[in-house]
């Protein structure tokens, strides 16, 4: 074990192993946080489709978190990144023209943001599930429409309650964005990757790689429990008081 | 049979190779060997043709059967005919320390000898040398390295190919966009799907994708190389016995005409498991690696 090899240079390259795994770290973090917009709002979508009073609704939301959750990560991965623009002309035609750095970038925020969105909608539809069947009917006792009900009345209540499983779907997240080394992203995993094959040094290069995504990982939990703090209703379930999960 | 041991030795001190101790006390891997009856082959699985599993799940190849030729020289040399031979898959990250801590005694599959390498391995006499080239598709019209300018190529990330693609960029001032594939089928499939002009790797390895492709006649391999690199068997370090036995038994095989037959099978013939012909004759550098038989890296 000797950390000082972070600070070789890397071969006919620019910069030292360390500038590398930073730079594959600004992938990680920039895939994460774009993917988790899309989870985030398509998640939160076909979560409340799937606790609606519409039961084709009920069903388009089901059938999307059994196909998304149920086919593996890297399959969908390579499904996105070579068998899409395949089979559709039109899609290898646009895909050919992009800079190659941003196509495999964008497949991996789509398929990570599509993936994610199968979890998140899961939560969702517990968190809505799980406060008393009473609370709807308060809110259309009080005249308000679907929409309002859901808007004033459920989901406020049903995101305090998911907060600690979405963090575990932000860290998980986080981890994922791992299998885009397999379309070639240049990101934290795929820089470790290279730095071992290149120097054989694979125990600096992954104990590097582990403290880094521990690291974001904490960051992570320690921020989403300031927010349940912070959202906290007095008086109403836990608060976030112990704050780790 | 002693006399004509006496003159290869004598052959290959005159190569500039370590000669054999003379001292009759074992040391290192012929030590391990002789004390435990096994000696351990490491070999790779995909390979192909170099040291690979056929459909058997045997390990089968060219590097393969170079590495028999020195397990029965291990046996001779030991005076044990019935020496155990244990035979360990490795991939290209695990090889090195599997060798150094003492899992496998010699690796016989696709390892490039490199300065870099030689701090922390050595390595047996060269026993191929490629060609880092491209492979590009006929209707491209491409012929040379310098006209991918401006071109999205594919190559397989970790192997050496990438540090030298991107000197060769800095040094002839030209650009080109690298999409790395995480293997060579993944990187071959870009350039089969048109998503890249071409595909930069070792070129036997082009080649064993170019033949099981499904219209062959459509790809082919730039004659231009942007290095060319040795592979040879790889062995523990700072270990002169075993690596004289091995140095000595494989100078004497490159140079006999059952060299040529070793290359013919794997290179020239159907091999398994589909009974692909690589059609990849010998080039003039490796003849030359076998005319005078060395371990020089790059």
């Amino acid at each position: 074990m000797n950390p000082a090899i972070l600070l070789d240079q890397v071969p006919d390259g620019d910069g030292t192993w360390l500038a590398s795994l930073a730079s594959g770290l600004q992938y990680t973090l920039s895939v994460a946080a774009l993917a988790w917009i899309i989870a985030f709002f398509l998640g939160s979508v076909l979560g409340v489709l799937r606790t609606t009073d519409n039961k084709w609704a009920v069903r388009l939301g089901n059938a999307y978190v059994e196909l998304f959750r149920n086919v593996p990560l890297i399959v969908q991965f390579f499904v996105w990144y070579f068998v899409l623009p395949g089979l559709v002309p039109a899609v290898k035609a646009w895909v050919v023209s992009l800079e190659p750095t941003t196509h495999q970038f964008v497949t991996a925020v789509v398929c990570l943001g599509l993936f994610t969105a199968a979890r998140i909608s899961e939560q969702v539809r517990s968190g809505v599930q799980a406060l008393p069947r009473g609370q709807r009917m308060a809110g259309y006792a009080m005249g308000l429409t679907q929409a309002q009900t859901y808007r004033y009345v459920l989901l406020p209540v049903a995101y305090r309650i998911i907060i600690p499983p979405m963090t575990s779907e932000i860290m998980n997240l986080i981890k994922n964005t791992a299998v885009a080394f397999s379309i070639g992203l240049v990101e934290l995993f795929f820089r470790t990757r290279e730095m071992g094959e290149l120097t054989f040094r694979y125990f600096e290069a992954f104990a590097a790689a582990t403290i880094t995504y521990v690291v974001i990982a904490m960051i992570a939990n320690r921020v989403m429990a300031f927010i349940e703090r912070r959202t906290a209703i007095p008086g109403f379930i836990s608060g976030g008081a112990g704050g780790g999960h | 049979m002693k006399t004509m041991l006496t003159a290869v030795a004598g052959a290959v001190v005159a190569l500039g190779f370590a000669s054999a101790p003379q001292a009759q006390e074992l040391t290192g891997t012929l030590k391990k060997i002789r004390e435990t009856g096994q000696i351990t082959v490491a070999h790779r699985e995909s390979s192909i043709p170099f040291s690979y599993l056929d459909d058997k799940q045997q390990p089968i190849g060219y590097s393969m059967d170079i590495c028999a030729k020195v397990v029965d020289a291990v046996k001779a040399e030991l005076k044990m005919p019935n020496l155990k031979v244990v035979y360990q898959p490795v991939t290209s990250s695990n090889r090195i320390p599997l060798l150094q801590n003492g899992t496998i005694d010699i690796e016989c599959g696709s390892t490039t000898n490199s300065v870099e390498r030689q701090k922390l391995v050595a390595f047996g006499p060269t026993y191929f040398r490629i060609q880092v080239t491209a492979a590009v598709k006929k209707s491209s019209g491409i012929n040379t390295l310098a006209e991918l300018n401006g071109k999205n190529i594919s190559t397989t990330s970790g192997t050496t190919a990438v540090p030298l693609l991107k000197n060769y960029e800095k040094t002839r001032s030209i650009d080109v966009k690298e999409i790395y594939g995480k293997d060579h089928a993944e990187s071959f499939l870009l350039l089969v799907e048109d998503r890249v002009s071409a595909f930069v790797m070792d070129d036997i390895l082009l080649a064993g994708q170019i033949a099981n492709a499904r219209s062959p006649g459509d790809f082919k391999i730039l004659t231009e190389s942007l290095r060319g690199e040795p592979y040879g068997p790889m062995l523990r370090k700072d270990d002169p016995q075993f690596k004289a036995l091995v140095d000595r038994t494989l100078s004497a095989l490159y140079k006999s005409p059952e060299m040529e037959r070793i290359y013919n099978k794997w290179y020239m013939s159907p091999i398994p498991p589909k009974g692909v012909n690589l059609n990849f004759p010998m080039t003039p550098q490796l003849k030359a690696d076998f005319a005078n038989p060395n371990d020089k890296g790059v």
